[in-house]
């Protein structure tokens, strides 16, 4: 099964600080060690909500709102996606990670997998990953 | 024990499950090492488990220890040395452990000795390779690979292989028992022999894929759990020994493989083939995985090794965004490469669809003829299935319902034989559709 393991923002990653070249090894450290133990799937740090936007969704109408937003725990900051066979072990990993301090809470969240709707959802779901799917075939393909 | 309690689990601090948890990680690593100090991986699973029981006692009470890795490292230690005591057949390797640094550390203050595992790849390594022995049966080497290294219990790989628990728990105690009565050293092999052994380990980690992704035997077309354990002791594989090239292409194709595990696989679970798979169903995170390890395979030079060419053949049509875009002259070519280097029946059979794909049914089915007095393929259920195909793409009916029915009665797999007779009953019955079909289903 796979998880999202999803770190929340904090005031340096806001800034734009970025980790120290200690801190950098030590995080790289630990990745390393999870895509040794062939758990690691993806990971990716996101920039400072400064360079985001929302969009508000009321009625037919689309508000665009430009970041920072303030409320730096509810953001995040980046995120892991792991593959275990259970939640626990999930847990036991990233209970090892490095750098967390202060309180700040890492949440995990199991990620569903197709097989884990029953008709009818799946079948609308089907037809959106579709689009999405054809969409990153081409990216993929672009890519490469 | 010797350590301060670390973890408060709000969440009904479970001290259960975080101990499997903790083997899970822990196990292989565990094993391996304490399998270089007694040099027999039965009796280093053995004193593994222990330390694991012990866990189990005194964890509920003490909490989870800080390093929980490191705590069963020095528990398993322990009772090695004190076994290594006792055991007068070990009693000179025992003189040379305790001139082991690492072995006096462990003695003064196993807490203190926090990184498990500076060479523990090392172990982990040299304990793939005792697994994957050649000496040992294929079986065998699939059920220790699963047990030592993947975490699995005795009773997951039965029900993964759909066999007997009493089969799997004597075929690894038979395995064991062979291992230690061959003298298997524990080591990393090196020099003319090294290249042999690490193709026994690739083929082990892709029988366990197979076995998931197209399972031989039981109702069930896949089996992705299997399919996620062989991609995960590749990865590890891939950690251990990252200038393989093989290593790296083995992970390119099973990624790529597995990322069509949703989309070919029906709503009532039937098999869905490679060119009727829904694209948007197909893993994208894994596509990108796997093409980054065919890269690394690439870049590490050289002509590519038999799995390197699987996975840039199937890079091809992971590319491909619809089936039409598929680039067949580059498989074709690929495959010419793959016939060359291991040739076999069946990756003619494959090079006969490819060269189907690329330059028409007819040049296609020629190849495929003359496979048909080939012995290996007597019973082989696909090689009726391409020719079935191919002679419906070139309207001959009759001919193609005979190889449909033929082909069903030659598969083992309960959902493969139910596609290959609905396709039986279809034909005749509609026109002969413009997409053609891989041997392979996907």
């Amino acid at each position: 099964m796979r998880f999202m393991v999803i770190v929340p923002a904090n005031k340096d990653s806001e800034a734009g600080i970025l980790p120290n070249p200690e801190q950098f090894a030590e995080m790289g450290k630990f990745n390393e060690e999870m895509a040794k133990a062939g758990i690691l799937l993806a990971a990716d740090g996101l920039q400072p909500s400064s360079k985001g936007a929302r969009i508000k969704f009321s009625g037919t109408k689309r508000t665009v709102i430009d970041g920072p937003f303030t409320e730096s725990k509810e953001l995040v900051a980046g995120f892991w996606i792991i593959q275990t066979k259970s939640k626990e072990e999930a847990i036991e990993w990233i209970k090892r990670a490095p750098l967390f301090d202060g309180g700040v809470e890492i949440e995990i969240r199991q990620i569903f997998e197709t097989s884990d709707f029953s008709e009818p959802v799946s079948e609308q779901m089907r037809k959106n990953e579709g689009l999405l799917g054809a969409k990153m075939a081409e990216n993929a393909r672009r890519s490469s | 024990m010797r350590d301060a309690p670390h973890s408060v689990d709000a969440s009904k601090g479970n001290t259960h499950a975080v101990v499997e948890a903790v083997w899970r990680i822990e196990s292989a690593k565990l094993i391996a090492g304490i399998a270089r100090m007694v040099q027999d991986i039965g009796v280093a699973e053995e004193l593994a488990q222990d330390a694991l029981v012990a866990a189990l006692e005194q964890w509920p009470e003490s909490g989870v220890p800080r390093k929980p890795g490191a705590w069963l490292m020095a528990t398993a230690k322990h009772r090695a040395i004190d076994r290594l005591r006792r055991d007068k057949r070990f009693e000179q390797k025992h003189e040379e452990l305790l001139r082991d640094l690492e072995i006096r550390q462990a003695l003064s203050d196993p807490s203190l000795n926090d990184d498990v595992c500076d060479d523990c790849g090392d172990d982990l390594l040299r304990l793939i390779f005792m697994a994957c022995h050649p000496v040992l049966t294929r079986e065998a080497r699939v059920a220790l690979t699963l047990r030592l290294l993947g975490g699995l219990t005795t009773e997951e790989i039965a029900r993964a292989f759909v066999v007997p628990l009493a089969t799997i728990a004597q075929r690894i105690v038979r395995a064991k028992r062979t291992l230690a009565e061959a003298r298997v050293p524990f080591e990393v092999p090196r020099g003319a022999d090294r290249d042999a052994r690490l193709h026994s380990v690739l083929e082990v980690i892709y029988l366990i894929f197979n076995e998931g992704y197209a399972a031989t035997a039981g109702d069930d077309w896949m089996r992705p759990a299997l399919c996620e354990d062989a991609l995960r002791l590749g990865r590890i594989l891939a950690g251990l020994v990252p200038k393989e090239p093989e290593v790296h292409g083995l992970v390119a194709l099973m990624e790529i493989q597995a990322s069509r595990m949703n989309a070919r696989k029906g709503k009532s679970g039937e098999a869905v083939r490679l060119l009727d798979q829904d694209r948007g169903r197909w893993d994208y995170l894994l596509i990108r995985r796997g093409l980054a390890a065919l890269n690394r395979a690439e870049e590490l030079g050289g002509t590519l090794g038999p799995y390197a060419l699987q996975a840039a053949i199937a890079a091809c049509h992971a590319r491909a965004r619809i089936p039409e875009e598929t680039d067949w002259e580059r498989i074709v070519a690929l495959y010419d490469a793959l016939a060359e280097l291991v040739p076999s029946p069946i990756v003619e059979l494959n090079r006969a669809v490819a060269i189907s794909m690329a330059f028409g049914a007819a040049a296609g089915l020629e190849m495929a003829d003359a496979l048909m007095d080939e012995p290996s393929l007597r019973e082989y259920h696909l090689l009726p299935a391409v020719r079935a195909d191919l002679l419906l793409k070139m309207g001959r009916l009759d001919e193609a319902r005979d190889e449909f029915e033929r082909a069903a009665s030659l598969t083992k797999n309960a959902r493969e034989r139910d596609l290959l007779l609905r396709r039986a009953s279809e034909t005749g019955q509609r026109p002969a559709t413009a997409n053609g079909h891989a041997a392979r289903s996907g």
